[in-house]
């Protein structure tokens, strides 16, 4: 058998990385306490706790307001920063661009601990909106690598012709611009709207007495009996998460047969 | 024929990009409702001088009128030029009906007038039927046409055309060319067109304007630039030209008396002679097609020189020799029309070349 080792790398490989996840729903529908083999037998009475569980529901609507407010912030923020970069040429624009992109490499416990005492400093009181800051820091380095592909991608005479024919540059980019990077805006709202909704330390450290869905889950598992519960809490974000990027992937290969380009393939 | 009135006028025209000199010092005007090409190698300064006219490139000093207004007060949206860009710029996102209506959006007219218009500007260019398709849905051709109906629609004073005909392939370029010229004539609008293709420039245009680093070479009506080039660069970037060495003996009443390396000597009129210097050693030009082979039992003429065939190329309608002449170092090349009773010669025939004074260039 060709390459038969290389199979079984493959397929081990793939076991490590889905298995946890397929274990998931299998004890979120499990009738015990104990995260073990055997299954004792059907039950969604986990599903039914998450319904009662008030903590739970603010952390997550705290989390949702925070992942919204950065995934817009963000993105709009990167629109800017990447149409600049691919557009024009001015002084100091790769210390500039490098400054913005620093964060996707910097260790986000610098981050948050420089900006936890940044913020202790000037006495700015902590709760979701200083989380919304440290997260919009991190998300903006992601939504530009995404937006500037976008932008780059974008044939220069199609603004030139929009402009000769009569058209503002205002009226241009809303015309023109704006419909044929909207794949990208896409994707960068649904990428940085992921990130921030499951990102932990700059939560911890940020939130104060606030708290958002993955501080909430990680203090749940010092209780045993709370364990459960998250594996149903976690099955429902796999499956949000999975028709999050059907959507996105939908977006992207609906733009891409609009404007009639060559598929060069997106996250799925 | 009546001289037009100007279009569009350059006055002394630099632009500088950095260091970097890509005009310079451009004078010439652009009649109304000529077609005018800008012609020259790439990195010439061609689709430089364009865009200026567009309005999407400033100039660092001179002026550019545009029906007589100064162009700098103008922004481009304003100009009454529209394009077609080289790479087409057709808007993907939209069908070909709203590329084609694009630019009259802003006038806000009434929806049947709308369609009226879009449909006759498709008519003008063959793509009646076509305006619900989606347009990256279109082949070469058909996106050039959605172009040029787009660009048309506005009714600009002066149509400004980038390398159109570039990403077609043969057959579709020339047959474009010939639905250019037939809708330049049709619509009476000025054209000016960028082109490298030599042959393009002189099947379309009225005037070329020949470029190199910035300059315009010479201006002149295509069988003028290829019959009469001023200088060698023009010569040899337009059509092929043999080159001979030549000696002025002396100048004689309307021209001079030049002896040619391997024709012999001949006067050669003032107006074959362009330019002003007047070295002893210089350099006479002529077209393969000025020179004839002489088959045997053709009567002898005053003006002929013998040479060998070194080698043949066969093209069909025509055979291309380069002939090696007596006494000349490197051969020349001449073109001969393949009809009967002249059967293609093979290489190292000894052959007799005619040959005409009133062909040849003096270039000085």
């Amino acid at each position: 058998m060709r390459g038969g080792w290389f199979k079984v790398y493959a397929l081990a490989y793939l076991l490590f990385l889905y298995a946890p996840i397929i274990l998931l729903p299998l004890f979120a529908f499990n009738d015990a306490t104990v995260i073990a083999f055997p299954l004792s037998g059907f039950s969604t009475k986990w599903f039914a706790a998450l319904a009662d569980d008030p903590p739970l529901h603010l952390a997550v609507k705290n989390s949702l307001i925070i992942a919204v407010t950065t995934a817009i912030l963000s993105t709009a923020l990167a629109v800017f920063a990447a149409r600049a970069s691919t557009r024009y040429r001015f002084p100091g624009k790769a210390g500039l661009m490098g400054l913005i992109m620093l964060p996707l490499v910097l260790p986000e416990i610098i981050v948050a601990v420089s900006l936890l005492s940044v913020l202790l400093m000037i006495g700015v009181k902590l709760s979701i909106f200083t989380v919304i800051l440290g997260h919009v820091l991190v998300c903006t380095p992601f939504c530009i690598a995404i937006l500037s592909s976008a932008f780059q991608s974008l044939d220069r005479s199609l603004e030139e012709a929009a402009y000769d024919l009569g058209e503002t540059s205002f009226s241009t980019f809303r015309l023109i611009i704006l419909p044929l990077v909207m794949p990208g805006i896409i994707s960068s709202l649904l990428i940085s709207f992921t990130i921030s909704l499951d990102e932990f330390i700059i939560a911890f450290f940020l939130a104060g007495t606030e708290t958002t869905l993955p501080v909430y889950i990680f203090s749940q598992f010092r209780f045993p009996k709370a364990v459960p519960v998250i594996m149903a809490l976690g099955t429902i974000l796999v499956c949000l998460s999975i028709v999050l990027l059907s959507i996105a992937e939908f977006f992207r290969r609906r733009g891409l047969a609009r404007s009639g380009a060559k598929d060069t393939g997106g996250f799925l | 024929m009546t001289e037009k009135p100007t279009m569009i006028e350059f006055r002394d025209v630099q632009k500088y990009y950095g260091d970097y000199h890509a005009l310079r010092g451009i004078n010439a005007s652009i009649r109304a409702g000529e077609f005018f090409s800008l012609l020259g190698p790439s990195g010439c300064g061609k689709t430089t001088l364009l865009r200026t006219i567009a309005g999407f490139e400033d100039i660092s000093s001179g002026t550019v009128l545009i029906d007589g207004k100064d162009a700098a007060q103008i922004p481009a949206n304003k100009r009454p030029t529209n394009m077609v860009f080289q790479s087409y710029a057709i808007f993907p996102h939209l069908t070909v009906e709203e590329n084609v209506g694009f630019g009259l959006r802003r006038a806000a007219l009434p929806k049947d007038e709308l369609g009226r218009r879009v449909g006759d500007a498709l008519a003008m260019v063959g793509l009646t039927g076509f305006g619900k398709r989606a347009a990256h849905a279109l082949s070469g051709g058909q996106r050039q046409r959605v172009a040029l109906a787009r660009a048309l629609i506005l009714k600009p004073k002066v149509l400004l055309l980038d390398e159109p005909l570039s990403a077609l392939d043969k057959k579709m370029r020339e047959q474009m060319q010939m639905e250019l010229i037939k809708l330049q004539r049709q619509v009476g609008i000025t054209f000016v067109l960028v082109t490298h293709d030599q042959e393009e420039a002189l099947v379309m245009s009225d005037r070329i304007a020949v470029m190199f680093e910035g300059q315009i070479a010479q201006l002149d009506d295509p069988e003028t630039l290829y019959r009469r080039p001023k200088t060698r660069q023009v010569a040899d970037f337009i059509g092929t030209m043999n080159f001979l060495p030549a000696k002025v003996l002396s100048e004689v009443p309307g021209g001079c008396e030049v002896e040619v390396a391997g024709l012999g000597r001949c006067q050669i009129a003032a107006d074959q002679a362009p330019s002003g210097r007047s070295d002893q050693d210089t350099t006479v030009g002529f077209r393969p097609e000025t020179l004839t082979i002489l088959y045997d039992g053709q009567a002898a003429t005053a003006r002929e020189t013998p040479g060998t065939v070194e080698e043949v190329v066969y093209y069909g309608d025509m055979t291309y020799y380069d002939v090696k002449l007596d006494g000349v170092s490197s051969p020349v090349r001449l073109a001969m029309r393949n009809v009967p009773g002249r059967p293609v010669l093979d290489i190292g025939t000894r052959a007799r070349v005619a040959w005409s004074p009133d062909a040849l260039v003096l270039f000085r």
